[in-house]
């Protein structure tokens, strides 16, 4: 089956963007380099285009009970215009999606944002659920299809970004979201992202894609803003720690293994994979994620890759890379709950060799403080 | 487009050969840097290994991708180029040149003529390139 491809495969290709098939969509992964374009992130600023994720939007009297029942966070203490990272669990606890929710800051409609590789599989999935229940008043509907989705994240995203916003957006705090007018495009302007930086996600409708990554590239390119693509979106996310679906979380791992226990509030009442959460907390996790980094050389950790100690196997590297912004290599590893801790070793094999990694804080990077009076920190 | 230097010989897994006598100067193409993007770690045979012509002899890695590296002519490694390993970011900037990988004292120099000349690998690639 032939990849699909967003609005924006005219503008990649003439900004000469290298492609790769992700998801089932063929999407730029770099266009002057991984590297490069990761760095001006750090810096200053880049525009991605993440028109392959896909949105749900969830609506009806009883929205609410329907997607406290189906992801592990409280969705009744999230506020209009404000925005929710969660997930959808198997009853087993494992992971069918990690998710953004935001409630629409007229309260209309919770919007869901999945990972393309699962769009059709959360939807799926929560129909089924939402049939679980056929006395609540709720819909379900696949609009990704007609959303746009673009993130310009970066030290300098906000001022970018005002060039061609109407209304203020240092008052946008980070997991704010409002409805406004982007280069005239109604839009809903969020302060989130998955790269570590500040930053922002716009989802508008789908037909103003071009026009709007066209005028930001134009209007930032001053300011050094430059397309970036999948290759550093990974690199970035991992430095920050956030957690990818498929490598970091999967129907095999729960929240908890993934050091995502923050995501799940018992105290909110039911909801799909809690007693398996419940079992899990009291027993003790039997698999922790943890951060290193390699102290000799040897190669890249990549997913996949084994974990030893002293020869015997206690775990799998989940993501790994060579950190852009700290010049080594570093990786997070799933591994047997009683060889974690910061500061004890273990081996990565790299091409059947063994090589010593040291496991670190994370996240591996942080970006620096905010002036005071920029808002709250994230 | 990617550069392609006259004068080398080219394998069809993206090594270059420079001729020096008997001992053939082995690099990676402007277009295999390219493809792989920011390298940033290499392995390299010790001087002494003795390799054989298309068996792999090191590893090259970019952010993006581990690619092996194959040796182009048969022979023994009588130097490895320590500054690449050391900074491996040369093989993106200066592939035919600093970036050099190995020097191979080459023990069947009629191997040469099964490589590509300059020509033939510009045809080549425009082939991958045209089907990938």
């Amino acid at each position: 089956m032939a990849p699909k491809v967003t609005p924006l495969i005219e503008q990649h290709r003439a900004l000469g963007a290298r492609f790769i098939e992700f998801a089932g969509w063929l999407m730029p992964v770099q266009y002057e380099g991984i590297v490069a374009e990761h760095l001006a992130v750090r810096s200053r600023a880049g525009l991605f285009d993440l028109g392959h994720m896909g949105q749900l939007a969830v609506r009806g009297r009883d929205a609410l009970p329907f997607l406290q029942f189906v992801t592990p966070n409280d969705v009744g203490s999230l506020k209009p215009g404000r925005a929710q990272y969660s997930m959808l669990l198997y009853p087993n606890g494992g992971v069918v999606d990690d998710i953004m929710i935001y409630l629409r800051p007229d309260r209309e409609e919770y919007l869901v944002v999945v990972n393309a590789a699962n769009t059709d599989k959360d939807f799926q999935w929560l129909l089924e659920r939402r049939a679980d229940h056929p006395e609540w008043v709720v819909e379900v509907e696949d609009i990704s299809a007609t959303t746009g989705m673009l993130a310009i994240q970066g030290p300098l995203a906000e001022r970018i970004l005002q060039r061609v916003t109407e209304g203020d957006l240092s008052t946008v705090r980070p997991f704010d979201a409002v409805q406004t007018k982007v280069a005239g495009v109604p839009a809903l302007v969020a302060r989130t992202g998955y790269t570590g930086e500040d930053g922002f996600e716009l989802y508008f409708p789908i037909e103003a894609t071009v026009r709007l990554w066209d005028r930001l590239l134009e209007i930032g390119r001053a300011d050094g803003l430059v397309p970036v693509g999948l290759g550093a979106r990974d690199t970035l996310r991992l430095e920050a720690c956030l957690p990818l679906y498929g490598n970091e979380l999967s129907p095999e791992i729960t929240p908890l293994e993934a050091q995502l226990g923050w995501v799940v509030k018992l105290h909110k009442g039911a909801f799909i994979g809690r007693e398996a959460l419940e079992r899990q907390l009291q027993e003790g996790v039997p698999r922790k994620l943890v951060g290193f980094e390699l102290v000799e050389r040897g190669g890249i950790p990549r997913h996949g890759y084994e974990v030893q100690l002293a020869g015997r196997r206690i775990g799998t590297v989940t993501s790994g890379t060579s950190s852009p912004s700290l010049g080594k290599a570093i990786g997070l590893a799933l591994i047997e709950s009683s060889a974690a801790g910061i500061g004890r070793e273990f081996d990565v094999v790299i091409r059947g060799k063994p090589v010593r990694a040291l496991q670190v804080k994370t996240p591996f990077y942080r970006r620096p403080r905010q002036r005071i009076g920029e808002g709250v920190g994230s | 487009m990617a550069d392609v230097r006259d004068g080398l010989r080219y394998t069809r897994t993206h090594e270059w050969v420079r001729v020096e006598g008997d001992i053939a100067v082995v690099g990676v193409t402007d277009f295999a840097q390219a493809e792989l993007g920011d390298i940033t770690y290499l392995e390299l045979p010790e001087p002494g290994t003795t390799v054989k012509q298309g068996d792999s002899m090191g590893v090259i890695e970019s952010v993006k991708a581990a690619s092996d590296i194959y040796a182009p002519v048969s022979g023994e490694v009588v130097e490895a180029n320590k500054a690449v390993v050391d900074t491996p970011e040369l093989a993106n900037k200066s592939p035919y040149d600093d970036a050099w990988l190995v020097k191979i004292r080459m023990s069947t120099p009629d191997e040469l003529n099964q490589l590509m000349d300059a020509e033939e690998y510009r045809k080549y690639l425009a082939e991958t390139a045209a089907t990938a």
